[in-house]
C-alpha cells in the first residue's frame, strides 16, 4: 500500500476497486496459506519461511504471490495452502512438502496427489476444497473469503467487493431503512440468545440518552469454540464494516470492540483493520464524505467465561470486575455508564453487509422461518471431521454429523450431542433429524449458545459428562448470586459422590430442587443455563443414573470408582507389557504365566488397558470379579504366535 | 413523575415509576424478604431470595422484586407454592456458606420458609464461614466512608470479603458493617466492638 487513497465518496471507492483489480493479474500464482492459530500451532509459520526461501531460490519472487490468510475451519488437516488461480488444496503442509509444490504444481501446473484430502471411507482424492466433504454440505457466507484475503491488507477485502453495502448505507439509505431491512432479514443475535438483532438496534436507536454506544462481543470463552476469533483473525473487515453500518442506523458516534487478550491474532488483526479503515476514510470523521462520523476503541477481555454476558461485558468496559448486574431494563436502553449500548456478537455483525447488498429477502430464503441464514458450528468430539463449519440453519443433527462430521470415530455409536457450549443440553439419538436452529434446540431442552457441537459416542458416561461441565460452570460462575454459586457447588458434590458410588435415592430429587432454583432464580444467563447438562442428562439418560446410584455401576465403564479392570486368562498371553507397564505394580504373573491384577493395588489409572495388544485387559462395572487363575497358569496360546 | 397502576396479590397499587416491586410493596404493607437488600442502598440482586412471580402479557416468569421496576399492568404474586418452594431451596443453599446454626435474619426466614439448613450444607465437605456474600459489608463501608476498606476477592467459589491493606485508615469503626449483616457473621464474632482491626480475620471467606 504505497500511496494511501482517501476515499471521499463511493466514486472513489469504484475507483480504488477498478484500479486494484487492473493492477492484479488474474493469472498470476498465488499461494495461500493459513496464518490462524490453529495452522500456526500445527506448524504454518515454518511452511511459510519454506515457501518465501524456495520462490528466492528458484527467483520466482515476482512472479508468485504469497499471501497469509485466515481460518478456513477444518484445522485438523492444518496447515492448510491453496494455490490460486487453479485453487488446488493441500493438507498437512511441511516444510519438506514445499519444493515440490513449487516445482510440480507452481511451475509444472501439477497436483501433487498425496497432500491432497483423502476420503477415509471411499479413497478417493479431492483437488479442489468444494470436493472435500467437510465443505461440500456448507453453505459459507462468512467464512467463504477467509482463504482470500490477508486480514492484515485492506485492498484485498475492498477489491471482493468490501464496503460496498456501507457505501449503499450511508448514501441510498436512510438509517431507518437499514435497520428495517434487518428488521425484515429476521437476523437473530449469533451469540446465542438468539434476540433479533434488528429489534435492538430500534430499541438503542429509540433510547433516551446520549452517548450511546455499540459493541462487538468476541469474548468467546467456551471451551473449543472458535468461530468468532477465525472470523476476526481471518475477515476483519467484513466485522467492521457490518459494524459501522449499524452504528450509522443505531446512530452511534462510538463503539467498542470487546476481544479477548488470548486471541493475540485477533487483537493484532482487528487493530490494524481499524487502522487502515481509518486511513482510507472508511472510518473515523465523515466516513467516505458522508458527514457521519464514528470511532472504534479495542477493548481487550481479561479472560472470564461470565464476561461474555452482555451485562458483565459492558461492567468491564466500565473498568470494574466483569460481573453480570441485573437486566430487567434491557443493556440496549441502559448499558456502559447506564447509557443505551447495542452488543452483538462478531458473527451477527459481519452478516450485516450480506444483508445490505443482497436485501433482506435474500437472507430469509436461507435457513428456517424462525432462524434465518446460516451460522458457523465448532464440531467437536467423537466424529471423524472435526472443525468449524457453516450451514444454513435447519440442518439436521445427522446432516451435521454424519455427512459433514464424517460419522462416529472408529464406528463406535452416536450417543448424544451437546449443543450450545458448557451449558448447553444433551441431544440423544431420537433427535438425530432435529433441524438445527434457534427454537428447535431450545425445544429439546438445549440452545443454540455459542454454536458449540460435542458429540458423544458410547463410551461416554453422562452422569461423569455432566459432572463435567457442572466443574467447568463452577470454576467460571462469578459468584455473584447464591442459586448458581452454590447451587454448583452442591450440585458438584453431589454429583462426585454419585460418580465414586456414594450416590443415595434421594439425590436424583436434590439435583432437580436445585437445578430448578438455577433455572428460575439465577442473576444471569450463565446460571439460568448451568443445569442444562444436568435437566437433560437425567431427562434422556435417566436409567443410566439410577444405575449409578442403586446398582453402583456406570454402564459405560467410564466412572474410575465404579469400574474395575480384569485379565481374560483366555486372552492373557503373558506377553508382560502390561506386567511391566503398570505404575503401582498391580499386574501379577510372570513370563510365560497368565497375568492377573490385584484389585487392592490397582489404582485403575487404565494403562493396561490401553496397551494390551491382545484385547485381554476388560473393564467390568456393577459384575463380580472372577479370582485370579492359579499360580503357574499358562496362557493358551493363540495360532501363529 | 409518571405513575403506574399494577396489581400485587390482590391489590391494586400506584406507584411512581422507577419504583421497585419491593419497594411498590413495602408501601401497601406487603413484605417481600430479603438477605442482600438494605433501603438506601443500591439493590444488589445477589440473594434472590426476594424472587416473585410476575405476569406481563399473558407471560409469567421469576424476577428478583429488589430489582425489577414497575410497569403499567404488571401483575405480581410475592407468594405462592412456586415461590415459597424457591425461597426454601435458596434460604438452604445460603446455609452451605452460612452455617446451619446460623443465627440472623437467615435463621427467621429459614423457620418461616420451612428450610433446613442442614440439608445441602451436609453435602458440601467445606467449613462454613458464616458469610453469604451479600456484599451488605461492603456496599454500607462504601456508603458510609465514601470509599471502602473491604472488598470482594477472588471469584466464585472463592469469592470472599477482605480487607485492603492499603485501604485500613479508611475504616472509621462505625460499625455499619455488623449492623446490615443478615447471618450474623461480624455481630456473633465481636458484639458491639468494632470489627477493625481484626476485620480481615472476620470477614475472610473461604480460603
Amino acid at each position: 500500500m504505497e500511496d494511501i487513497k482517501h476515499i471521499s465518496s463511493p466514486e472513489d471507492l469504484e475507483k480504488l476497486r477498478q484500479e486494484i483489480t487492473a493492477k492484479r493479474e488474474p493469472s498470476k500464482p498465488i499461494i495461500s496459506v493459513c496464518v490462524s492459530t490453529g495452522c500456526i500451532a500445527l506448524g504454518a509459520s515454518r511452511a511459510m519461511e519454506a515457501f518465501k526461501a524456495e520462490l528466492k531460490k528458484e527467483g520466482l519472487e515476482d512472479k508468485v504471490e504469497i499471501k497469509e490468510t485466515g481460518c478456513l475451519g477444518f484445522c485438523e488437516q492444518g496447515p492448510r495452502v491453496i494455490i490460486y488461480p487453479e485453487e488446488i488444496c493441500y493438507f498437512k503442509v511441511k516444510p519438506e512438502d514445499v519444493p515440490e509444490i513449487v516445482s510440480k504444481t507452481i511451475l509444472g501446473k501439477q497436483v501433487v496427489e498425496r497432500l491432497l484430502y483423502m476420503d477415509p471411507t471411499t479413497g478417493k482424492r479431492a483437488k479442489k476444497i468444494e470436493e472435500v466433504p467437510f465443505y461440500k454440505y456448507q453453505l459459507r457466507l462468512l467464512l467463504e473469503n477467509n482463504a482470500r484475503i490477508d486480514p492484515k491488507n485492506i485492498e484485498d477485502y475492498i477489491v471482493l467487493g468490501g464496503y460496498r453495502a456501507l457505501a449503499k448505507s450511508l448514501f441510498e439509505m436512510t438509517p431507518e431503512q437499514v435497520v428495517e431491512e434487518v428488521m425484515k432479514a429476521n437476523l437473530r443475535g449469533r451469540g446465542g440468545g438468539g434476540f433479533p438483532a434488528g429489534l435492538k438496534w430500534e430499541t438503542t436507536r429509540n433510547a433516551p440518552g446520549e452517548p450511546k454506544y455499540i459493541i462487538i462481543n468476541c469474548d468467546e470463552g467456551d471451551p473449543g469454540c472458535f468461530q468468532d476469533r477465525s472470523l476476526m483473525e481471518g475477515n476483519p473487515h467484513s466485522i467492521l464494516e457490518g459494524f459501522i453500518i449499524g452504528a450509522y442506523a443505531i446512530g452511534v458516534h462510538e463503539g467498542y470492540v470487546y476481544v479477548r487478550e488470548e486471541y493475540p491474532i485477533a487483537v493484532e488483526n482487528i487493530s490494524t483493520a481499524i487502522r487502515h479503515a481509518e486511513e482510507y476514510g472508511l472510518l473515523g470523521e465523515n466516513i467516505m464524505g458522508s458527514g457521519f462520523s464514528f470511532r472504534i476503541k479495542v477493548h481487550r477481555g481479561a479472560g472470564a467465561f461470565v464476561s461474555g454476558e452482555s451485562s458483565a461485558l459492558m461492567t468491564a468496559i466500565e473498568g470494574k470486575v466483569g460481573e453480570p448486574r441485573p437486566k430487567y431494563v434491557h443493556t440496549a436502553v441502559k448499558g456502559i455508564w447506564d447509557k443505551p449500548s447495542c452488543l452483538n456478537n462478531v458473527k451477527t455483525w459481519a452478516n450485516i453487509p450480506l444483508i445490505i447488498l443482497k436485501g433482506a429477502k435474500w437472507f430469509r430464503s436461507i435457513g428456517t422461518e424462525g432462524s434465518s441464514g446460516t451460522n458457523i458450528f465448532s464440531l467437536v468430539g467423537k466424529v471423524n471431521n472435526t472443525g468449524l463449519v457453516e450451514v444454513p440453519m435447519g440442518i439436521t443433527l445427522r446432516d451435521l454429523i454424519y455427512k459433514i462430521g464424517g460419522g462416529i470415530r472408529g464406528g463406535k455409536r452416536f450417543k448424544a450431542v451437546q449443543t450450545g457450549g458448557p451449558s448447553g443440553g444433551f441431544i440423544p439419538k431420537e433427535y438425530l433429524s432435529l433441524p438445527v436452529d434457534f427454537d428447535e434446540l431450545t425445544k429439546v431442552g438445549s440452545m443454540m449458545g455459542s454454536g458449540g457441537m460435542v458429540v458423544m459416542d458410547e463410551d461416554t458416561c453422562m452422569v461423569d459428562v455432566a459432572k463435567f461441565f457442572i466443574d467447568f460452570l463452577l470454576e467460571e460462575s462469578c459468584g455473584k448470586c447464591i442459586p448458581c454459586r452454590e447451587g454448583l457447588m452442591v450440585l458438584s458434590n453431589v454429583l462426585n459422590d454419585i460418580c465414586e458410588g456414594r450416590g443415595k435415592d434421594e439425590d436424583i430429587q436434590t439435583i432437580e430442587d436445585i437445578a430448578e432454583t438455577m433455572k428460575e432464580a439465577s442473576l444471569c444467563a450463565l446460571g439460568r443455563t448451568a443445569a442444562n447438562p444436568v435437566f437433560t442428562s437425567l431427562n434422556y439418560f435417566r436409567d443410566e443414573w439410577e444405575q449409578h446410584i442403586r446398582e453402583k455401576r456406570c454402564p459405560a465403564k467410564v466412572c474410575k470408582a465404579l469400574i474395575n479392570y480384569y485379565i481374560d486368562p483366555k486372552k492373557c498371553q503373558a506377553c508382560l507389557l502390561c506386567l511391566r507397564e503398570c505404575p503401582v505394580e498391580a499386574v501379577h504373573g510372570g513370563k510365560d504365566q497368565v497375568h492377573w491384577i490385584d484389585q487392592k493395588k490397582c489404582d485403575k489409572c487404565g494403562t493396561c488397558y490401553e496397551i494390551c495388544n491382545f484385547d485381554a485387559v476388560k473393564k467390568l462395572s456393577g459384575e463380580p470379579i472372577p479370582p485370579p487363575p492359579p499360580e503357574g497358569t499358562k496362557p493358551i496360546r493363540k495360532r501363529g504366535k | 413523575m409518571k405513575i403506574v397502576s399494577l396489581k400485587i396479590n390482590s391489590k391494586d397499587i400506584k406507584a411512581e415509576e422507577g419504583t421497585t416491586i419491593l419497594e411498590a410493596a413495602k408501601l401497601v404493607g406487603i413484605e417481600i424478604p430479603t438477605l442482600c437488600h438494605y433501603e438506601g442502598l443500591e439493590p444488589y440482586g445477589a440473594c434472590r431470595v426476594c424472587s416473585v412471580e410476575i405476569e406481563k402479557k399473558g407471560r409469567s416468569s421469576i424476577v428478583a422484586a429488589c430489582c425489577y421496576p414497575v410497569e403499567e399492568g404488571l401483575r405480581v404474586i410475592t407468594r405462592s407454592l412456586r415461590i415459597d418452594k424457591l425461597r426454601k431451596t435458596i434460604i438452604e443453599l445460603a446455609a452451605v456458606m452460612a452455617g446451619e446454626d446460623a443465627t440472623g435474619k437467615i435463621r427467621s426466614l429459614a423457620s418461616e420458609y420451612d428450610a433446613d439448613l442442614s440439608r445441602f450444607r451436609s453435602r458440601v465437605p467445606m467449613e462454613p464461614i458464616k458469610c453469604i456474600l451479600c456484599g451488605l459489608c461492603v456496599r454500607r463501608c462504601i456508603e458510609a466512608n465514601w470509599d471502602s476498606a473491604i472488598g470482594f476477592a477472588g471469584r466464585g467459589v472463592n469469592r470472599r470479603v477482605v480487607l485492603f491493606p492499603e485501604k485500613a485508615g479508611i475504616c472509621s469503626t462505625c460499625n455499619y458493617c455488623y449492623v446490615v449483616c443478615p447471618t450474623g457473621r461480624i455481630s456473633s464474632a465481636y458484639g458491639p466492638d468494632p470489627p477493625f482491626p481484626f476485620i480481615d480475620d472476620v470477614l475472610a471467606g473461604r480460603k
